[in-house]
């Protein structure tokens, strides 16, 4: 009888340090290059970074204005694409699909599509939109983030609606509504909160692709705001300075990852922080 | 005692989807202005029964009605029927407060709206007036536009009784109301029962026998999916005609 006490004590000690090992080394990695963003990005910040557009390589100054005016254009149509297809999706997944084997079979299909790697949805939109046109454009990067989005949404929605209790859809078709006014005002506006972090979730998720980004917006060494032309971001870029040759770039490489984070960082915080205070 | 004829089921079988059948050749009047209530053991078919009644049942696959129900002499279960139109008309309560994530005011304003009324102040006072009845408004009239998660479970309860209310329904169907609530909230909720009668025809399930005796004029009493007995509530729990309704009054089953 002790013997097995003890046994067992042993069993859960030996398993809670293993864990607690594995969570130490996940975490470690995890601080290591956030720390080493800090420490190589934090202090190439200034304020021609995000004023000035490159000066050519090899010379003093300059910034990456061109890179934050197209990561923002980019992610902005990207969002504005890919929120509301996301969203009518889950809606359909959640409220009319839920009996039915076709869509079923199109939600395997969205759960493959989370995990599809990225520069194939980039290969995709580069031969059905580069290639026809003839040239890159920021459009087409947008068009490549609003299709990783999509399915982050889509999951999302459709989570969040069916969590909405089966009484509160009942009660608004017992008092005369229609299946559309049921889903959109009743059930959509109950998991608003939840629909809403996917959405801060899935912009957090596009805001850091560069794969996607290299066949279609490409790059651009200037400030563009039209967004049939090539544009400039900042995962490019700074992939595109991090491979370069002169020290100018490497640091503004640093400069923007270290933005980039923590500007990822700040949406999953707010998501979080949003879903925590989740009330009506 | 001469009444009027509101509802009436007619040999109503009912089958779940997989053929499964919950209510055998159901005969039952429902008559105008007065409350109906259904009482019977966990599983006797009486909640299935009272969604038949504005088809409730229609939203899931694969349910199935036979026989008819007729609502002011109008079969209900036909295939014409439209069942928006048909459930403004018989309102429901359920089990559970069912508030919509919305205020107070949006939560009534709700199934008025659906009605097609946007006149601002039609809406005020048709909210004002179904709270009124509900007897909520002496408690929120000053927070109408609070969320309606913010009211305790007895007064969601009454919100969503003035919600159904709001839109004038001629019959309403109440799902245990009271089984989620506590004493005192339950002993609002039957007076406000009692005083809806005076302008609806009520059907109400209930667990709770003294409830049935204590709000109903009639009581229906089933067993296994069927009716086992229909009567004036006085005859139902004094001098019932089946030995089975008498044993369950009696408490011996159930």
């Amino acid at each position: 009888m002790d013997r097995n006490k003890l046994k067992r004590k042993i069993e859960s000690y030996v398993f809670l340090t293993l864990s607690f090992l594995a969570a130490g080394f996940g975490l470690f990695f995890l601080f290591w290059i956030l720390g080493d963003l800090l420490i190589n990005g934090f202090k190439y910040i200034n304020k021609d970074l995000f004023t000035q557009d490159p000066v050519p390589p090899g010379m003093e100054g300059g910034g990456l204005k061109h890179a934050f005016i197209g990561h923002i254009i980019i992610t902005a149509i990207g969002t504005a694409i890919g929120t509301p297809i996301g969203i009518l999706a889950g809606i359909y997944f959640a409220e009319y699909g839920r009996n039915s084997k076709f869509a079923n079979f199109l939600r395997n299909i969205v759960d493959i599509m989370v995990s599809n790697p990225s520069i194939v949805i980039g290969a995709v939109v580069y031969a059905i939109l580069i290639k026809p046109v003839g040239h890159f454009m920021g459009f087409a990067g947008g068009v490549a983030l609003a299709l990783l989005m999509i399915p982050v949404i889509v999951i999302t929605t459709d989570e969040m609606m069916k969590l909405v209790p089966r009484e509160t859809r009942e009660a608004a078709y017992a008092l005369g509504a229609q299946p559309w006014q049921v889903s959109f005002q009743v059930v959509l506006r109950a998991a608003k909160v939840g629909v809403l972090t996917g959405v801060i979730l899935g912009v957090a998720r596009i805001s850091g692709e560069t794969a996607p980004l290299l066949f279609t917006s490409f790059n651009n060494n200037f400030t563009t705001f039209d967004p049939t032309n090539p544009m400039a971001s900042l995962t490019v870029t700074v992939f595109q300075y991090a491979m370069g040759p002169y020290e100018e770039w490497h640091k503004q490489a640093w400069a923007a990852s270290f933005i980039l984070t923590f500007a990822v960082l700040m949406a999953s915080l707010i998501a979080r922080y949003v879903i925590q205070r989740k009330k009506y | 005692m001469a009444e009027n004829l509101k509802m009436e089921v007619k040999n109503l079988n009912f089958y779940y989807a997989g053929n499964k059948l919950a209510l055998k050749n159901i005969n039952l009047p429902i008559y105008e202005k007065k409350i109906t209530a259904l009482i019977g053991p966990s599983g006797c078919g009486k909640t299935t029964l009272l969604r038949c009644f504005n088809r409730m049942h229609d939203l899931y696959p694969g349910n199935r009605y036979e026989g008819e129900i007729l609502l002011d002499g109008k079969n209900i279960l036909g295939k014409d029927i439209d069942l928006m139109e048909l459930r403004t008309r018989v309102g429901m309560v359920f089990q559970k407060p069912t508030p919509f994530p919305m205020s107070i005011f949006d939560n009534i304003a709700y199934g008025l709206k659906l009605l097609g009324i946007k006149n601002k102040s039609e809406l005020q006072d048709r909210i004002e007036q179904a709270l009124k009845e509900a007897a909520l408004w002496e408690e929120v009239k000053d927070r109408l536009n609070v969320s309606a998660f913010s009211l305790s479970g007895g007064q969601q309860q009454r919100l969503c009784i003035a919600r159904t209310i709001a839109v004038r329904p001629e019959v309403i169907l109440f799902d245990e109301p009271t089984s989620a609530l506590d004493p005192i909230s339950t002993a609002k909720i039957e007076e406000l029962i009692v005083e809806l009668k005076k302008n609806h025809t009520i059907i109400i399930v209930t667990h709770n026998m003294q409830q049935a005796a204590r709000v109903s004029d009639y009581t229906a009493f089933m067993y296994l999916g069927e009716l086992i007995e229909f009567d004036s509530t006085d005859i139902i729990f004094t001098k019932p005609n089946k030995k089975l309704t008498e044993d369950y009054i009696s408490g011996r089953f159930g």
